[in-house]
């Protein structure tokens, strides 16, 4: 018997839904869509396999406009309802569409469970630093002193730092990009599709309703290069329009900001290790922000470790191995019992 | 009814009794509930029919002694059909103060009390409130057979060659006390032994310990002077069949295994620990080669959102958890109610409000399950009315679930899920098998999540189906495609046709029966763990020559059809529960029927008495 095992191929129109997209004119979700309808047809895997699971937010509007299956669910769950649909069916590649609302407000708990159980999910954090949905208030991600409807004076909270948050739950995966930088964000989208594991990823999303230009430091053409390093395996951290400058650790064991040249060369520099399985180059990478130091942008962090659904598993086979296949006339006549 | 006749060597009476309450009580680091557990077993598999009622306080070891920490267990053991542990205590053990203070109420008058005359020392009698020692006070316990026996110092005595430190020594007291309790009531101790044996296969010092101080508990009781008689309960007349003894939640797990078997998927166990629902998760996290897959999530929303994810990939998928975890699962149950996905939440049903009473009965959560989701939000709602019934209800309740595509609440209760009672193993192949809606209904060769057949019931269509890939959500949606739609008509038309489909399936659960005349002056209707008290208080008023009958409600929402009509038989209507009168008001509102209550909130189940009386007095004020 011969059996026909050749995929389709499949194009980024194929994962088109046929529903209108209702998000505003300009909004950086558009982009995050697009890459990921480019970034699916390279998988390899069937259309069907493919499930989308999001919360609420603007954000989580994103698998009604995606044609594989998907649910729009409820506020912050999206990560507890992924594990499920991964538990039930660990052969379906299963994506997380979340907010910074979303995931570190009203679902910080799942987001953390998930991360460190290392569910193997793919987890994409829109993180625009305000709820626009509700439009327009602070959100957990929100610098300080951001003036809102609902902090009309400004902020008072201290704001979360998402990647940090990851890497403490040791998400085996994190990274960060930008929703403008096309060839970027496909790079990370794929990274993380192929990632056996949690696989977290940060995007910088424009909200260009309530809060525009939040990100412009890190998507602008003629600055991003000054602000931002991209991280690659192995390789010094290197940034400027010019690649001259470079980050080190000072005697503190502080990153710092160094020119290439005059003294200061590529091995002085501090070396990026996403295989690291010690988390404190992850943390201190995370902790760089602008405008005080240029931002990583790209993979802080992978590692592999067995998946929890791999696990779970292991452990059914396990028991079936040793007890066989489950009789329920064996189990209920377990224990004492009598005949009348 | 009792025959007495004299047997033995030792001269001791031997008396036949039909029904026998015993009640094993003392510090809840005594081994209480094993003792009971255990006596339950031997009485189970000699044959008697059991009903058993475990009471023990929320701290897992309150400070030793005091009348907080009195754990206690109660079981009724009989010749014929029983339906309760029973209102009154024949035999009570009492292992300290505490436990004799808390308990002795609840001992009938001219009843056996054994106590531990070792525990009555000054410190423990302090702690109980007792000013000077009871057991001194002849008066004071005049009204019963009181037993003394200084089972600490017998116990350390019967195991002193074995070499225990005195406290590991001190704890296998609760074994001298079955030993003795087993002799009082010509117990076989066999499935006991067979358990110490099993229990510390690893300790083999702690099964001789357990065993001699169980045979020290009964030789005490074959050469004590001061008891004269033991007594005889033969075993009871059951259907023809294989037994087994099984609590409320053994009976659920087993239920939800059946129910995945017969309907051929994976069984998937969603749940956060809470008491008394956590036992459902052990049990079925011992049956993974069940196809079961268990999942403890991180809080209670986790848990039902997993089994909302684990349902829409296509398991048979469950959570259960009690009143507070309940409260927090409302949205899901919202979601899954308008994504219409079958999943089954159990609620295992404990005072409250709030963290209220963990480890007591109540039935306080009936209108949170029946109304408490935002919007117009039906779902289906059954309540097992045994331990046993569990079994079948846990089935019924996937059935509806994956018949109607819709999340379904199982009402249980903490008396139902850890009391027990004798349950007839079914032969699998009588198992009704649970057909699973999942055909590809498509029009113009697109397919359509929400096309429904004639019971309105959608499409199961799971991912991995090439073909069918599409979006559900808790917005409001279109029938047929799915797709999200806000417009008022479309709101008004999804909201009915969501409402009608659960009222649809009264046409396809059974019609309400009575026990009793078909008509007449009073019907009594009940829901779950109040059954057997109140199926025994009209049995017996019937047999009194009162009028009454008795209605139990197994299916919550919708009715049975036919509950309309039947509730007009009948010139009165009382609704016992153990709430402030929540089927009362749903009755009364859904049928105008004047509905009269009797309600208690006291964290225990009713007594056949309580019952009664009021059934006597509506009755003849008739």
């Amino acid at each position: 018997m011969s059996v026909d095992v050749t995929l389709p191929v499949l194009s980024p129109k194929d994962f088109a839904s046929d529903q209108e997209i209702r998000w505003c004119p300009r909004c950086g979700d558009y982009s995050i869509l697009a890459q990921m309808k480019k970034v699916l047809p390279t998988l390899g895997i069937p259309k069907e396999k493919f499930v989308f699971v999001s919360g609420i937010g603007c954000s989580s509007r994103f698998p009604y406009y995606m044609d594989t299956y998907g649910m729009h669910s409820i506020h912050g769950r999206a990560p507890a309802i992924a594990t499920g649909v991964k538990l039930a069916n660990p052969d379906l590649q299963v994506w997380v569409i979340t907010g910074d609302g979303d995931s570190l407000s009203i679902g910080g708990n799942h987001f953390m469970h998930v991360l460190r159980r290392n569910v193997d999910l793919k987890v994409i954090m829109f993180n625009n630093q305000i709820y626009g949905l509700t439009k327009g208030q602070y959100s957990p991600t929100s610098p300080t002193g951001t003036k809102t409807k609902s902090t009309p004076f400004g902020s008072v909270d201290r704001p979360l730092n998402p990647l940090s948050v990851a890497i403490g739950a040791r998400a085996t995966f994190a990274a960060r990009s930008v929703d403008v930088d096309i060839k970027h964000l496909c790079s990370v989208l794929e990274r993380a599709a192929h990632h056996k594991g949690s696989a977290f990823v940060e995007v910088y999303q424009d909200c260009n309703v309530f809060n525009s230009g939040a990100f412009e430091f890190a998507s602008k053409k003629d600055q991003k290069e000054e602000n931002v390093i991209y991280l690659e395996h192995g390789k010094p951290l290197i940034f400027g329009k010019n690649r001259d400058k470079g980050v080190r650790l000072n005697s503190h064991d502080q990153p710092e900001v160094v020119e290439l040249g005059k003294g200061v060369t590529e091995d002085d520099l501090l070396f990026h290790d996403e295989k690291s399985e010690d988390m404190n180059l992850a943390f201190l990478l995370a902790s760089m922000r602008y405008p005080e130091m240029p931002e990583p942008m790209g993979v802080f962090r992978c590692v592999e470790h067995p998946t929890y659904n791999d696990a779970v598993y292991s452990q059914v086979e396990a028991a079936t191995e040793r007890n066989g296949e489950g009789d329920l006339e064996a189990l209920f006549n377990t224990g004492d019992t009598w005949t009348v | 009814m009792s025959t007495t006749d004299v047997s033995g060597a030792n001269g001791k009476i031997s008396e036949q009794l039909d029904a026998v309450v015993i009640r094993f009580c003392g510090d809840s680091g005594d081994g209480m509930q094993l003792a009971g557990t255990q006596f339950t077993n031997v009485s189970a598999v000699f044959g008697n029919d059991v009903s058993t009622l475990p009471d023990f306080p929320a701290e897992i070891r309150a400070p030793a002694g005091t009348l907080g920490g009195v754990s206690g267990f109660q079981i009724c053991f009989s010749s014929s059909d029983i339906y309760t542990p029973g209102d009154e205590v024949d035999t009570l053990i009492a292992m300290n103060p505490a436990a004799l203070k808390t308990n002795v109420a609840d001992l009938k008058r001219g009843g056996t009390l054994i106590v531990n005359e070792d525990a009555f020392e000054k410190s423990n009698l302090s702690k109980a409130g007792y000013d000077s020692n009871p057991l001194d006070d002849e008066e004071a316990l005049a009204a019963y057979q009181l037993q003394k026996v200084p089972m600490t110092s017998l116990t350390r005595d019967a195991v002193a060659e074995l070499g225990l430190s005195p406290r590991e020594a001190e704890r296998c007291k609760n074994f001298f006390a079955m030993g003795l309790v087993y002799w009082l009531y010509q117990r076989d101790a066999t499935p006991t032994e067979e358990w110490v044996k099993s229990k510390f296969a690893k300790k083999p010092e702690l099964v001789e310990a357990n065993l001699k101080a169980l045979h020290a508990g009964y030789n005490y009781g074959i050469t004590t002077e001061a008891i004269t008689v033991h007594y005889r309960v033969d075993p009871a007349e059951l259907p023809a069949g294989k037994y087994r003894k099984v609590t409320g939640n053994e009976a659920l797990a087993f239920g939800f295994v059946t129910a995945a078997r017969l309907a051929g998927k994976q069984l998937f166990y969603g749940g956060y620990p809470i008491t008394p629902a956590s036992d459902i998760l052990h049990e079925l996290s011992k049956l993974k080669n069940f196809n079961v897959v268990t999942f403890q999530a991180e809080d209670e929303i986790a848990a039902i959102t997993s089994v909302i994810g684990a349902s829409f990939a296509g398991d048979l998928a469950i959570t259960a958890s009690s009143g507070p975890g309940i409260a927090l699962k409302g949205e899901g149950m919202g979601l899954a109610a308008i994504m219409e996905l079958p999943l089954v939440v159990v609620d295992v049903q404990r005072g409250g409000p709030s963290t209220g009473l963990p480890t007591k009965t109540e039935q306080s959560d009936l209108y949170m399950c029946m109304f408490g989701r935002n919007g117009d939000c039906p779902m289906p709602l059954v309540a097992p009315a045994t331990p046993a019934d569990c079994f079948e209800m846990a089935q019924e309740a996937l059935r509806i679930a994956v018949e109607f595509m819709t999340p379904v609440l199982l009402l249980s209760d903490g008396y139902i899920a850890n009391g027990a009672e004798p349950w007839k193993i079914p032969e699998i192949s009588s198992l009704t098998p649970i057909p699973v809606v999942q055909e590809n209904t498509q029009t113009d060769g697109e397919f359509m999540p929400y096309l429904r057949n004639e019971k309105k019931t959608r499409p199961w269509v799971i991912p991995g189906t090439p073909g069918c890939e599409h979006r559900v959500g808790g917005l409001e949606k279109s029938d047929v495609t799915g797709n999200v739609n806000y417009s008022p008509e479309n709101h008004q038309y999804m909201t009915t046709l969501r409402a009608e489909k659960i009222a649809g399936i009264a046409d396809f659960i059974p019609e309400q029966t009575v026990e009793g005349p078909e008509s007449g002056d009073l019907l009594v209707i009940s829901w779950g763990g109040t059954y057997g008290a109140v199926r025994t208080a009209v049995k017996q008023s019937v047999a009194e020559g009162l009028s009454v009958a008795h209605a139990h409600l197994r299916y919550l929402n919708p009715f049975p059809r036919n509950l309309g009509e039947l509730i007009k038989k009948y010139k009165k209507v009382l609704i016992p529960e153990l709430n402030t009168g929540q089927l009362r008001l749903i009755i009364r509102g859904t049928y105008l029927a004047d509905a009269v209550g009797l309600n208690k909130v006291q964290g225990k189940p009713f007594l056949i008495s309580e019952v009664k009386q009021k059934i006597r007095e509506m009755v003849k004020e008739n």
